[in-house]
């Protein structure tokens, strides 16, 4: 089955995300910031990772850069959790390598909904 | 589906607070001078995570208020605002109009909705340039068309960002009724072509009501990546209506990524749960239990025949060790830093400062120190009431110290450290110092009782006497001169001291001594009959067995002890607690210098009996208060032991003998 990686630094979101995709039958495993959750990564294939952008020790989008480097993540769908909307911080993901984003606030519906197109 | 969020609100105020404690405490370090971008990104992130939380969770409120500070924070962070003093106290009272948001959120009470709206519109009116209205929301007006022509053509690359053609159409499909038509162009043959790239582009037709703004949805993770047209399939016919719009959606230039740069080194960073303190307590207390158990099969086991029950006395030895290793371990996990008590003063002195228009430095030293939480929040209220009284009494303002040859700025000193079982706790300045001459004349004012030939210490010593305040106006700083007093007896009901050092034009230092824990304390254990009572070691001072000519009978003041010329009230513990069994004269039994808030007594007793640390058990909890008693411990031997309260016993009788 595939594993999901939830990565936020701050606990309630993460825990939010974590509990509404397990809910939903997903798997999942949290990580606190980017450096954490790349060590992860790396010791574990994910079928999908959900990063928030501002995190300390290592942000979204350096982690998303770094995934997209590694061979086991060259077509993993990496979204950002962002509360950006404009374009351009859009952009600064995409070029980072990320798939797509979320924009929070979202509800569960709208993440369940956004997973489960993404892992089809 | 219907999650219940509220669960995770508790999760999201505690680390609400602390991002706006992180936010405080960031403010206070930036300087205008020098663009710190670590520290306004923390600030920036600690914002952005509030935001992202209260939007996530309901708290729209404090949503929309804290969007306003993270946009000013933005502009800051981006460079394209100049840091600026006014914006920093600024953002200090949106931290603080946050703080009662979220309480108010939490509580379920009102917020301060003019504070709210105050500092709102003082946000709004900083932020210069308009806040950027996300383009989605013109798509979103747009008109709905009865179905749409899509062009979708994408990149060879499109792959690599783990996008997918077929997770698109998907999307699309669940819109309406979807049919796809690749657009017929040429493609490598089958052994030349990269399973990497993507050579294929479709016409796609999609029926039904979709706005244009949900197509566009469905292609917005990819529109860099893509060159993509969606045109309504029939011209829209309402009169009145904007031409339909052909949506050509272009890649947006990229902007320069500077993220990279600024990662920071990773810091070392302990991995941490959060767990209630009543699971702690409830460790701790029952870690208590296992040592007194443990405690209890020591003492069975002296009795045991050390040859023959060798392995048995080695296990016990070696539980022994474990339970005290046991129990510090238990005991760290309710240790924090003295860091959570500092942190907090930045910001009192720098609002406190700009009161009264004087200009300080805070320095604090030993944040690191640990000190159990029990102990931590109750000494909070004290040290902020000795911090406002060296900023108001204690520093001169700039001029006063220029003329006395001073530096300007004003230094406010607060240190911690460890010294044995003890943190010692310093609030210092380099101020004008106490004036010995004043004090005096105020104490006597005030009616203070105090001698003729004091020397300055003792004088000193006066400004802890209750209702004593030297402030010629009570100002709204330090308070209405209740302060020093409570103070002391807040400290001393924690089992600690206070002592007061100062040196005239140079400054006053007050040091406070506390135990590391509430929880357990150093006790010496007395005999008085069949009782054994707990003396805290800290406040014994000697025993001696006294002569004959060394007591006496005083008149009106019972029996007192003449130690090294002092005379001392005489306690009995016997009658004190009314125990059965004969009286014994002093000099026929053990006398115990004990000392409290400067006061002596000698306290009577049959034996000594040991020094043993104990768990206290609060008698409060248990049965009920009783005078003269701070707690109760279990021995060994399993039987109840009560913890003398020194303070109470000392200022029973010297009353007594004052009276």
């Amino acid at each position: 089955m595939t594993r999901i990686l939830a990565v936020d630094d701050s606990p309630s979101m993460r825990q939010m995300v974590a509990f509404t995709l397990k809910s939903a039958g997903f798997d999942v495993a949290e990580a606190e910031d980017g450096a954490v959750a790349l060590k992860m990564a790396q010791a574990e294939k994910f079928g999908l990772v959900l990063a928030d952008v501002n995190m300390p020790n290592m942000d979204g989008l350096s982690l998303v850069r770094a995934l997209r480097g590694l061979p086991d993540y060259k077509f993993t769908p990496l979204l950002m959790l962002t509360t950006e909307s404009t374009p351009e911080k859009k952009m600064e993901g995409k070029a980072a390598g990320a798939t797509g984003w979320l924009v929070k606030p979202f509800n569960p519906e709208q993440l369940v909904g956004t997973v489960q197109r993404v892992l089809g | 589906m219907n999650l219940d969020l509220e669960r995770f609100h508790k999760t999201f105020f505690e680390e609400s607070f602390e991002n706006l404690d992180l936010a405080e405490a960031a403010l206070l370090r930036l300087d205008v001078a020098v663009f710190d971008a670590e520290t306004i990104n923390t600030i920036f992130r600690a914002a952005h995570s509030i935001k992202g939380g209260a939007a996530t969770f309901g708290f729209s409120a404090v949503a929309e208020f804290t969007h306003h500070a993270e946009t000013l924070l933005d502009l800051m962070r981006s460079g394209k605002r100049q840091l600026a003093q006014p914006d920093i106290d600024l953002l200090l009272r949106a931290v603080d109009t946050l703080h009662g948001l979220l309480g108010a959120a939490r509580d379920g009470s009102a917020a301060n909705l003019a504070q709210v709206a105050e500092v709102q519109q003082a946000l709004e009116a900083a932020l210069s340039r308009p806040s950027v209205v996300p383009p989605a929301a013109t798509i979103a007006a747009a008109p709905a068309a009865s179905g749409w022509r899509i062009r979708f053509a994408p990149k060879p690359d499109l792959f690599r960002s783990g996008n997918d053609p077929l997770r698109i159409f998907r999307a699309l499909a669940a819109l309406g009724e979807l049919r796809a038509e690749p657009v017929p162009q040429p493609l490598p043959g089958l052994s030349a072509a990269d399973p990497e790239t993507c050579y294929l582009a479709w016409t796609l037709e999609l029926d039904g009501a979709a706005t244009l703004a949900e197509v566009a949805d469905c292609f917005a993770w990819v529109e860099d990546e893509c060159d993509l047209a969606i045109e309504p399939r029939q011209p829209a016919v309402a009169e009145g209506m904007p031409p339909p719009t052909g949506v050509n959606v272009v890649a947006l230039p990229v902007a320069t990524v500077r993220a990279a740069d600024t990662v920071p080194k990773t810091a070392e960073v302990a991995s941490s749960i959060r767990v209630g303190t009543e699971k702690i307590d409830a460790l701790i207390n029952l870690v208590g239990e296992l040592v007194i158990t443990q405690a209890m099969l020591t003492q069975l086991a002296e009795a045991l025949d050390p040859v023959q029950n060798e392995k048995l006395l080695n296990g016990l030895s070696q539980l022994d060790r474990n339970t005290r290793m046991l129990q510090e371990a238990v005991m760290a996990t309710r240790m924090l830093p003295m860091e959570a008590v500092f942190s907090r003063f930045p910001r009192l002195v720098h609002d406190l400062a700009s009161k009264l228009g004087k200009q300080v430095r805070l320095v604090t030293v030993g944040e690191q120190t640990e000190l159990d939480k029990s102990v931590i929040e109750k000494i909070s209220d004290p040290l902020n009431h000795l911090v406002r009284n060296s900023l108001d009494h204690g520093l001169e303002n700039s001029e006063s110290r220029v003329a006395a040859g001073k530096d300007a700025v004003g230094t406010i000193t607060l240190k911690a450290a460890h010294q044995g079982g003890h943190i010692v706790i310093e609030v210092g300045d380099d101020g004008r110092g106490l004036d010995a001459a004043r004090i005096l004349a105020k104490a006597r004012e005030k009616g203070v009782p105090c001698g003729e030939t004091m020397s300055e210490a003792e004088i000193y010593q006066l400004i802890f006497a209750p209702g004593f305040s030297t402030a010629e106006q009570v100002t709204d700083v330090s308070g209405r001169g209740v302060g020093m007093d409570v103070v002391k007896r807040n400290i001393q009901a924690l089992g600690g001291s206070v002592e007061l050092a100062s040196r005239p034009g140079r400054g006053a230092t007050v040091t406070i001594r506390l135990p590391l824990t509430l929880a357990i304390l150093d006790g010496m254990s007395v005999g008085v009959g069949e009782e054994i009572f707990i003396l805290p070691l800290s406040s014994v001072i000697e025993s001696l067995q006294p002569l004959p000519d060394q007591v006496k009978r005083v008149a009106d003041a019972g029996t007192v002890v003449r130690v090294r010329n002092e005379y001392l009230p005489l306690v009995d513990l016997r009658d004190w607690f009314s125990l059965p069994g004969a009286r014994r004269p002093p000099q026929e039994s053990i006398v115990v210098i004990v000392e409290a808030e400067g006061r002596k007594v000698a306290l009577q007793i049959d034996e000594l009996v040991g020094q043993q640390q104990v768990v206290i058990k609060s008698l409060e909890a248990n049965y009920r208060r009783v005078r003269g008693v701070s707690g109760a411990t279990i021995l060994g031997d399993g039987r109840v032991s009560l913890i003398l309260d020194v303070a109470a016993v000392v200022r029973l009788f010297s009353q007594s003998i004052a009276a």
